[in-house]
């Protein structure tokens, strides 16, 4: 069909400059294998040989073997995995749960969808990792209602193991018990949110909870919790196989593991790229993904899913990690890098980007469900040309109105697309207003063009 | 009376403007489905019920195409919760259709980047070959546009979800060709999900 169907997991042989480490692709090594998702395929590539081995030592060794690791969540915080499991409550009485956290649903992130279409055994290898960890019994997948066919590959697979002997009764004659169940989600992006995403497993509408209590206290069900993203799983039983020492140096400092990157936008091959964290952003968007198509150039980029701060062409050679990330001004997130060429109208950016967010917002807190329907309105005037230069100031007012007022980070997220093209692009916002249209040629918006609404 | 010069915040506008769900015919259950039920129910403690509210809604929109009133109350017993917790959930969840929709729902993902790669284009050309607006279904039944937000395959943008199958880098200029492929084919003319299909290139 179309070239961009293809997505490219490399190796880093013509890297784009400077040294970058080699790094064979670990998660995503058989994705275009066929077969690869199947059980004969996976025990074949070392697989369950990390849950072996993890049932050999006791959960807390497990606990400060991931610590030592450096693995950090892959779902956007980039907390240290360890140090969440080691919070999960061992005194409660009540049965501890995993989470796993599959609603990937941050615009630019397909990350989680690719690991578990392709290689779903590694994610069930990894529930069962942590549930021994933290002393579970049952995990939860919750996967997103429109990840349809995605489900339908994980149920094969969880059928195999537990045919197999890895779920299920006494696994490998340890005593060991666990089940892995799928919870089919119904299009929220807020269930994403770990307490949300609790929420919407109890069977209510996905809204986040008052912090704390945290889930490690209190979680589903009121019992101690661990919510995990996909890909965090994923990386568990590399460490059990390989060992801490070995993940840990495999990206820079604290920021241990191989990294899925889903590169998305104006790029001649977006898809999902798995590198090392010492790679830069521009080795990854000019290096992998070929850089921005013919003849343009490159305005901005989005780094972590559409919830994180823009960065220039300038602050690309910020690493490719969560701390090198942040010290360039912006998130890491979700590692969705939505790469924007010069044809990419801000407003219009905006305006579809809080279009988002004033769907998915959960209508829990005011600020949230009221601003980003505020904001949502005053972008679409502007971007009708209607708007008035006092808009600008009303929209960083109604900005600072949201952020950091509301239970969840659902409303910094929201307000940072705003905020940050305002901050960027503010030429662009009173372009607009002064001519009453939108200042880029015609030719560039044409596949924008609105009228269906 | 308002106090706002511009808006009259009179009666009328506190109104809700949301319709209530029809009632529909009485519901149960096929046999089929009852099994299906109890299977998912167990996943969940004894005294968790409730969890399996939305793989027992699923049920209900895979018998019926739509979620009715009488459905919800159905779900509600069975679960030992009230109906009003039921619709609470409904409404909440933009994958459930509490009015009957078309053969196929067409789901166009309208964020960042697939409206990049033209996503607004595709709803505007489906939307113009069947003579609607996002949200509505064709006089013949057989189609219903709902514009969606991020459906997670951003590398394959623009990206279509119809029903449950996925059709992936469909251009605006391929996309009336897509409705008389449905038609014709059913969902067959869908290209499904790419990761499944490059392996199948290999």
């Amino acid at each position: 069909m179309c070239t961009k169907g293809i997505h490219v997991v490399f190796f880093v042989s013509s890297c784009f400059r400077g040294p970058v480490m080699i790094m064979e692709p670990l998660l995503t090594k058989y994705v275009r294998e066929p077969n690869c998702f199947t059980l004969d395929f996976y025990l074949k590539h070392e697989g369950y040989e990390g849950l072996k081995k993890a049932l050999a030592l006791t959960p807390d060794q497990v606990v400060e073997m991931v610590k030592a690791s450096g693995l950090r969540g892959r779902g956007g915080a980039g907390f240290p995995t360890g140090m969440k499991w080691q919070f999960v409550d061992k005194r409660s009485p009540n049965p501890r749960y995993i989470a796993c956290n599959a609603d990937e649903s941050e615009p630019g992130t397909f990350k989680d969808h690719l690991l578990m279409e392709r290689n779903p055994h590694l994610l069930i290898e990894g529930c069962a990792i942590a549930c021994h960890a933290i002393g579970a019994r049952v995990a939860y997948v919750y996967i997103r209602g429109e990840f349809f066919h995605v489900q339908r590959v994980l149920e094969r697979a969880i059928d195999e193991a537990y045919r197999a002997g890895f779920l299920g009764r006494n696994v490998f004659g340890s005593g060991f018990d666990c089940d892995v169940y799928i919870h089919r989600g119904a299009g929220a992006y807020e269930a994403g949110e770990e307490t949300a995403l609790l929420e919407s497993l109890e069977g209510k509408r996905a809204q986040p909870r008052n912090k704390p209590p945290f889930p490690a206290v209190i979680g589903l069900y009121n019992c101690p919790t661990a919510v995990n993203n996909v890909e965090t799983l994923a990386n568990v039983p590399l460490i059990l196989r390989n060992g801490a020492e070995w993940f840990a140096a495999l990206g820079p400092e604290k920021n241990g593991g191989p990294k899925l990157f889903c590169i998305s936008g104006h790029v001649k091959r977006p898809g999902v790229y798995e590198a090392s964290m010492t790679m830069t952003l521009r080795e990854l968007i000019e290096g992998c993904a070929g850089g921005v198509r013919e003849g343009r150039t490159l305005k901005a980029v989005i780094p972590g899913g559409s919830s994180v701060p823009m960065l220039m062409p300038d602050q690309l050679d910020a690493q490719a990690s969560f701390d090198g990330v942040q010290k360039a001004g912006s998130l890491l997130g979700s590692a969705g890098l939505i790469v924007l060429d010069d044809t990419a109208c801000m407003v219009w950016l905006a305006e579809n980007l809080l279009h988002f967010y004033r769907h998915e917002s959960c209508g829990k807190c005011t600020p949230c469900r009221e601003g980003t329907d505020w904001l949502h309105k005053i972008l679409r005037r502007i971007e009708r040309g209607e708007g008035h230069m006092r808009d600008l100031d009303l929209l960083s007012s109604i900005s600072g109105s949201i952020g950091g007022k509301t239970l969840c980070a659902f409303g910094d997220a929201a307000i940072t697309p705003v905020l940050t093209t305002l901050k960027h692009f503010r030429h662009e916002y009173e372009a607009h207003i002064r001519e009453g249209r939108c200042t880029l040629p015609a030719s560039w918006r044409a596949r924008h063009a609105a009228g269906a609404r | 009376m308002s106090f706002h010069p511009k808006m009259a915040y009179d009666a009328s506008f506190h109104k809700s403007g949301r319709t209530l769900t029809e009632a529909g015919e009485p519901f149960a259950y096929t046999p089929e489905n009852t099994a299906r039920f109890e299977s998912i129910v167990v996943r969940y403690p004894a005294d968790r019920r409730r969890s399996a509210v939305l793989p027992a809604l699923y049920l209900v929109q895979y018998q019926q195409g739509h979620v009715t009133a009488n459905a919800m109350r159905y779900v509600a017993d069975l679960l030992g919760i009230t109906a009003a917790d039921v619709e609470d959930v409904v409404s909440y969840y933009t994958m459930f259709h509490t009015k009957p929709v078309g053969t196929f729902v067409i789901n166009v993902c309208r964020t960042l980047p697939c409206a990049l790669n033209g996503a607004e284009r595709v709803t505007e050309e489906i939307c113009g070959k069947l003579g609607i607006k996002p949200g509505e279904t064709d006089p013949s039944g057989t189609f219903t546009v709902v514009e969606v937000e991020c459906l997670g395959a951003c590398d394959r943008a623009p990206v279509v979800m119809v029903n449950d199958a996925w059709h992936e880098c469909l251009s605006p200029e391929d996309a009336s060709k897509l409705l008389d492929d449905l038609r014709a084919r059913g969902e067959a003319a869908l290209s499904g999900c790419h990761h499944v299909v490059e392996s199948r290139r290999l």
